[in-house]
């Protein structure tokens, strides 16, 4: 009864002019956002709720001379991404859940390689295969912690089709910058949903090329050795020059080594190029947060129910903020623990079982007022969640 | 008004969600509001429940969800069950008269229209039912124009369809006009 469409991307993907509105799915918001940045290869396996950011770089990629590779899993699609990303290329995968978890090993190749990329993970309710088509944020703490070993990780997300277009072109440039996995962490609902989409006009956003080396063919190029500025220069692998990239700790010029001193140096160098610009990789959007008695903490879709209670009750006088996350890894807890210093309580709003909540109440001086207010059914938390659990909470009973 | 809240329901396959994108995007592109669209289906891509929530405001749309509507699309009995008390009440409620029979005890307007039918004598095949109650409910509810989603029509669907689309939707309308209320 539904009508074939033109094409299974619709004109929305095609028609991806700067200055018009679109109005497009978060997901496609993703694939602009990524095609602005320059992204020239995807890998991937389709998996929902993800599977239509593939779908978009398939038609789009091909085009502009990228290329696009579904793989034969997800493990395949990440070591590819790996691939692409030291050959020169801006390479990205997208999946869900039991996906992210396939491709773990590879991102943890790709953290001690520091092989620039970014991976998207449109949330869905698990574990294991779960609730494929609904949606949740369970995987904040996997996303960080996923792959073994002592390593770091930068996690963004957004709660709007604009936002999801932005920090995904900043997911390219942290990648570049800190030859770094990024990881996406969208969820269900802002992946599917649709609403308006304003593309910049190029160089209206910021856009960090690849660094590569001045090191001339036929000279020793070190993979390894950083720059007075502590950066990387990458030499495309397979182009002038032959060097080994390895999993295993190595030296600077990517050979394996047990050399405790150099073994230290490395997971040191791995964990602070990151945890120590904490400051300067934290983004986060604050709403009435100078005179809050009550602050909202959230992220992603929770910050949409978050936003609807605090516009609601400041209408009515409330003294209510809200500061909501674009950064999750790592965790901005020094703008935590300023922005909620004066709050009387502090409510994290998140559909899990409380794993931003945990991050929250070590950032701040005051854990005991810090309270959760989740759901983890596969629906979106409401505004009348949130209002329950303040009403208990502010002694008013349901 | 200045917020509507739409819930459309039905069963996978009858084109409920394209329905949905097509008003949003009417709304948000053309008529130069705010609109979300978002959806919740199964695992199913055919005859599971379908439920696509569109808001359309003049203001920012924050909670992207419809929990209480102000109107009301059901295609099948089931759909119908399951969301009519959701309703806000004085609410209004579109179904298919043939395919869909209401809970008449749930205070709402109800619009009952024989849409499945007229596509099928008019077009001969029950292609574009979605468009059709498209129509109807965009006469009933003066949220978008005709012309806005004729326009939408045209740069979503391949030229082939245009003509169907069309007629489908002004059939709708066409339905719709004796019931719209003042």
């Amino acid at each position: 009864m539904s009508q074939r469409k033109s094409s299974r991307a619709g004109a929305g993907a095609k028609a991806a002019a700067a200055g018009h509105i679109h109005f497009v799915q978060g997901n496609e918001a993703c694939v602009h956002g990524a095609l602005y940045a320059g992204v020239s290869f995807f890998a991937g396996y389709p998996i929902t709720p993800s599977t239509e950011i593939a779908e978009h770089l398939a038609e789009r990629l091909p085009g502009i001379g990228g290329a696009f590779i579904q793989m034969e899993d997800e493990i395949g699609a990440m070591c590819a991404v790996c691939g692409a990303a030291l050959a020169g290329a801006k390479a990205m995968t997208a999946t869900s859940g039991p996906g992210f978890s396939l491709k773990q090993e590879a991102i943890g190749y790709a953290c001690m390689a520091e092989i620039p990329c970014v991976v998207v993970n449109v949330q869905r309710a698990g574990p294991s295969t779960g609730l494929p088509t609904k949606v949740a944020q369970g995987d904040v703490n996997q996303a960080r912690w996923g792959t073994h070993g002592d390593h770091s990780i930068v996690v963004l997300t957004a709660s709007s089709v604009q936002d999801v277009f932005a920090i995904t072109v900043e997911a390219f440039n942290i990648a570049e910058i800190y030859r770094t996995p990024v990881i996406l962490l969208f969820d269900e609902v802002v992946g599917h949903m649709r609403e308006k989409l304003i593309i910049p006009a190029p160089g209206e956003l910021p856009v960090v090329e690849r660094l590569r080396t001045a090191v001339k063919a036929g000279v020793n190029y070190h993979p390894y050795l950083p720059r007075e500025d502590g950066r990387l220069p990458i030499s495309d692998f397979g182009d002038v020059h032959r060097y080994n990239v390895t999993g295993l700790f190595h030296d600077i010029f990517g050979f394996p080594t047990e050399n405790p001193e150099q073994v230290s140096k490395l997971v040191y160098h791995l964990v602070d190029k990151i945890e120590n610009r904490s400051h300067l990789l934290a983004r986060y959007k604050e709403f009435y947060l100078e005179d809050a008695e009550h602050i909202l903490v959230s992220y992603g879709s929770s910050a949409r129910s978050a936003r609807h209670l605090v516009e609601g009750r400041r209408r009515k006088g409330d003294r209510i903020g809200l500061l909501e996350l674009q950064t999750l890894w790592p965790f901005p807890a020094q703008v935590v623990r300023e922005k909620t210093a004066h709050a009387k309580n502090v409510f994290v709003v998140e559909m899990n079982l409380g794993q931003v909540m945990a991050q929250v109440k070590q950032a701040t001086a005051h854990p005991d007022r810090v309270f959760l207010v989740n759901r983890m059914d596969g629906m979106l938390v409401t505004p009348t969640d949130i209002g329950k659990v303040m009403r208990t909470v502010e002694g008013r009973g349901f | 008004m200045d917020r509507y809240r739409f819930l459309m329901s039905g069963s996978g396959g009858q084109g409920v969600i394209t329905m949905a994108i097509l008003l949003a995007e009417a709304a948000a592109i053309y008529e130069g509001r705010n609109a979300v669209q978002s959806q919740s289906y199964g695992p199913e891509a055919r005859g599971g429940a379908t439920r696509s929530d569109v808001i359309v405001s003049d203001g920012p749309i924050y909670f992207p969800k419809v929990t209480q509507p102000n109107y009301l699309v059901a295609l099948t009995n089931e759909a119908m069950g399951k969301y009519l008390p959701l309703i806000r009440p004085g609410g209004m409620c579109l179904y298919d008269s043939d395919l869909v029979q209401p809970d008449l005890r749930v205070d709402a307007r109800r619009k009952g229209l024989p849409m499945h039918q007229a596509v099928l004598d008019t077009l001969g095949l029950p292609v574009a039912f979605n468009i059709c109650v498209l129509g109807a409910l965009a006469a009933l509810t003066r949220v978008v124009s005709l012309g806005a989603l004729e326009k939408v029509l045209e740069s979503r669907f391949a030229p082939a369809h245009h003509k169907n689309n069309k007629t489908a939707l002004h059939l709708g309308a066409e339905l719709a006009r004796p019931h719209v209320d003042d």
